[in-house]
């Protein structure tokens, strides 16, 4: 039971991690129709602006953090924007994935030539502690991870409930067309949507990368739990994306305990394919009356 | 566009320059050395990924549908080689099992996604394009799991072994004309139009009597069947195979492969594999950042020619107008999952 | 007269939206039916129940008798129901010629016979006399996206006629459609009508082109049937004058 317990945790702090993933994956869905294949890559990208600022320019931790949340609001916020899904978004959606798969591979190729191919040890923000309760061994660490994960998560369900800011970024996802009638500025909705995702790619890449390092390869593996979360938990719903999140990160952590560790990423995905089955509209989705 | 007999004329000077590939030809007076033994084998590789691509634009290009599993499919006719050829079955029944094998998955992995909305068949076939690979690292005692499957003999062919590059490079050229005759086939014949149909617009085919459902399975077991037969091709060309090349990664790189050669046109998975497999070779003062220029040149190409090399040229040579069965708008278009 | 077509207490809900409650009528051989009535009334979902787009939340729709609730509308057009779109619904790619010979093409013959037999699937002769009919001969190679809207309802419905059908369900073919345009459609539709005894269901907006194609009509309104009869008859229904100007 105390391991079990335990596993619960430590699922849920990497579920939150994801969950961060997910959202900004739902939300970037929402708003311009982008399915971003590089996700993945995005949450592994901020860590190597923080490891640059470290090594290169001898800065410490905490102004590296600062400056990996703001390099990723200006290459994975605006410029992605900008340069790669405005030029295309009138193309259709499957040009679009296709330059986000060809992105993907870009940031894995540079992160790999420009720094290292080599796994990165990355500090951590949380002392290594670990406290026992009750007969259960917490990691402080992964209490910490929980804590940031969800402290974002409220503020960013806050932002986009009680400002209004938010409301008209919400008007902007469920309709843009009327949004736009209403007097919404769509495009600079958007654009704060762009931003929002690079912020939440950011925080994920801090918090996970002292979990398993900073590889450049790492995209591959977050990308899929971001994927399948969204998809689980609801496609186009925030709530979905945090739910998906926490379950996949406890499933993944229970099936490598309790099924098979080489078959643990095997677990989310079974689960992702009986979700399409069965309830396709996601966890918390809502059905739609289909033709055909 | 150029007329119909200038088409086949070409056609038939491109498959004889291929056949000559090989050959030294400076002893009947024309400069031309010939392919070397790795000219010739990553000549071989590009046919091998031509055929697999030629099954990810029936899928993609021209029935509309999503696949992000075509290296599985590969690895699938891969395996299924492999382990046939070494426990002493003919190369011909493995090659054809390879085949059936990957329409027989192909089918089952159809259902699911039939009963959903449109992109649930990508999702679908990315979920199965990991499990896949998971099985091929995971079962040792099928797969050699990372140790992979090593010493695959080439096949024999009317008692003569195929083991020299060139034998075999004709043997895959031979084969690779057979199967893009018969899927120009097919694609010609009514069920490409109906292909075509349920790409433009599935309600109303529905409501002429194609049956979506069942078309839009067969769309994608054809093009998963020519994975699995470009996989058996695949194993004994390189002699060893281990689960890498079947991952995730590169089931997306087939998929970059034929929209940037040009989805919906007959000859862009042959320039698409081309440029996948030929470039990096040419282009080898670029090394290890031939995949960062590549990479660039999608996205650049995406924005600007969305209907990849073969569109550009259809634009830039002599217009004139012909029916085609290409898709020049938007692919996959407006639709919500 | 037989009825080909039998529709029983069709309804229709979405969520809490009862947008057809309880419709039935029946239609016989060689009839042209007109279905009017407001925006909002019912007549497309009702369309969409009868021709299996959509799961009616009960009633029962019968061909010839034969209960076909629940068929796909594959199936159902593969037994002789064939239907146009509101919305222009061709196959902009393929040619004119193309576009008719795939509405033929899933009745004739075997699918493998399909697959290795002719690429017109024997179907070539029927459409170019379809093209002529419809008189849209000089464009039978043109790529159907390139039609002007007119043409392409007409290519839309030429469609629909392509596979011989039994009964066509006709979903405003007026609309968008401009005045010369319109009544070369009428004319064809009446012409075909009494050559092959094809039996239609029409919607429409367009009181003029309704009054003079139809021989009976039925009026929705609210998801009810609020009346039926011969044209001159609906038109003069004091129920009718108030669904329409009371909306």
């Amino acid at each position: 039971m105390a391991d079990f317990l335990q596993l619960l945790i430590s699922g849920l702090a990497t579920g939150a991690i994801y969950a961060l993933a997910a959202i900004g994956f739902t939300l970037l869905w929402q708003t311009s129709q982008t399915i971003n294949f590089a996700q993945g890559e995005f949450v592994m990208l901020p860590a190597f602006f923080a490891l640059v600022a470290m090594t290169w320019l001898g800065l410490p931790f905490a102004v590296a953090v600062v400056i990996a949340i703001v390099c990723s609001m200006l290459v994975l916020g605006l410029m992605f924007k900008v340069v790669v899904v405005q030029p295309l978004i009138k193309q259709g959606v499957l040009p679009l994935v296709i330059s986000t798969i060809a992105l993907s591979v870009l940031l894995k190729e540079g992160v790999k030539d420009v720094y290292s191919a080599e796994a990165q040890p990355f500090p951590t923000l949380f002392p290594d502690v670990t406290l026992s309760v009750a007969g259960v061994a917490v990691s402080l660490a992964q209490v910490g991870v929980l804590v940031v994960a969800f402290g974002t998560i409220v503020a960013l369900q806050w932002f986009l409930g009680a400002t209004r800011i938010g409301r008209q970024m919400q008007a902007t996802a469920q309709n843009p067309t009327v949004a736009r009638i209403l007097g919404v500025p769509v495009e600079r909705m958007i654009l704060y949507t762009f931003l929002i995702n690079a912020v939440l790619a950011a925080m994920a890449s801090i918090l996970i990368s002292p979990i398993y390092l900073a590889k450049f390869s790492n995209g591959e593996s977050l990308g899929l739990a971001a994927f399948v979360a969204a998809i689980v938990g609801g496609f186009n719903q925030v709530r979905g994306a945090i739910v998906g999140g926490l379950l996949i990160g406890v499933v993944d952590n229970l099936a490598a305990a309790y099924v098979s560790t080489s078959y643990r990423q095997a677990v989310p995905l079974i689960l992702l394919v009986a979700i399409i089955l069965f309830r396709p509209q996601g966890l918390l989705g809502r059905r739609e009356e289909r033709a055909v | 566009m150029i007329s119909p007999r200038l088409a086949w004329l070409l056609v038939a000077l491109g498959a004889l320059m291929l056949v000559l590939a090989p050959i030294d030809l400076t002893g009947i007076g024309i400069p031309y050395p010939g392919l070397k033994r790795y000219g010739t084998y990553i000549m071989t590789l590009w046919l091998v990924t031509a055929i697999a691509a030629m099954g990810v634009n029936l899928i993609v290009g021209y029935a509309g549908l999503e696949t992000l599993a075509q290296a599985a499919f590969v690895g699938i006719g891969a395996y299924v080689t492999a382990l046939m050829v070494k426990a002493g079955w003919p190369f011909g029944l493995a090659f054809l099992a390879s085949g059936v094998a990957a329409f027989a998955v192909g089918i089952m992995l159809g259902f699911p996604a039939l009963r959903v909305r449109k992109h649930y068949l990508a999702f679908v076939t990315l979920a199965f394009s990991v499990l896949a690979w998971l099985v091929f690292r995971n079962e040792q005692w099928l797969t050699g799991g990372v140790m992979g499957i090593g010493d695959i003999s080439r096949p024999t062919l009317f008692g003569h072994t195929l083991r020299r590059h060139v034998d075999f490079y004709w043997f895959v050229l031979a084969i690779t004309a057979v199967l893009t005759f018969a899927l120009w086939w097919i694609i010609r014949s009514p069920w490409g139009r109906a292909f075509t149909a349920l790409r433009e617009n599935p309600i109303r085919a529905e409501s002429l009597g194609v049956d979506v459902r069942l078309y839009t399975l067969l769309a994608f077991a054809i093009g998963s069947a020519y994975g699995g037969l470009a996989g058996s091709l695949y194993a004994p060309l390189v002699e060893f195979i281990d689960p890498n090349p079947f991952a995730l990664g590169p089931s997306l790189l087939f998929m970059l492969m034929v929209v940037v050669g040009g989805a919906g046109r007959f000859a862009g998975p042959f320039v698409g594999a081309a440029v996948a497999v030929l470039l990096p070779e040419w282009l080898r003062f670029a090394e290890g950042f031939y995949l960062l220029i590549y990479a660039v040149l999608v996205m650049t190409m995406m924005a600007f020619c969305p209907t990849g090399i073969m569109g550009l040229a259809e634009r830039l040579l002599p217009a004139r107008r012909r029916p085609t069965a290409a898709a020049t708008a938007p692919l996959l278009g407006e639709a919500k999952p | 007269m037989t009825a080909v077509l039998e529709v029983r207490d069709i309804a229709k809900s979405f969520g809490g939206v009862h947008a057809v409650q309880g419709v039935s009528f029946d239609v016989h051989e060689g009839e042209i039916l007109g279905i009017i009535g407001p925006n909002g009334s019912g007549k497309s979902t009702l369309f969409n129940c009868i021709l299996g787009q959509l799961a009616p939340t009960r009633g029962e729709v019968r061909i010839d008798g034969r209960n076909v609730s629940g068929k796909r509308p594959s199936e159902l057009n593969r037994l002789g129901i064939s239907r146009t779109f509101q919305l222009l619904q061709v196959f902009p790619q393929l040619t004119v010629r193309e576009n008719l010979i795939l509405a033929g093409q899933e009745h004739k013959g075997s699918r493998l016979g399909r697959l290795f037999g002719a690429r017109d699937a024997g179907l070539g002769a029927a459409a170019d006399r379809m093209i002529d009919f419809f008189r849209l001969g000089h464009l039978a190679h043109e790529n159907a996206g390139g039609l002007s809207y007119g043409q392409q309802k007409l290519l839309d419905a030429a469609m629909a006629f392509m596979a011989g059908p039994r009964l066509v369900l006709l979903d405003e073919p007026a609309g968008g459609v401009n005045l010369t345009m319109l009544a070369s459609l009428k004319e064809r539709l009446q012409a075909i009508n009494r050559e092959t005894r094809a039996t239609f269901v029409v919607i429409e907006h367009n009181m003029e082109f309704v009054m003079a194609l139809c021989s009976r009509i039925i009026v929705l309104a609210e998801g009810r049937i609020i009346a039926e009869g011969e044209p001159a008859a609906v038109r003069r229904d004091p129920k009718v004058i108030e669904a329409y100007l009371g909306h």
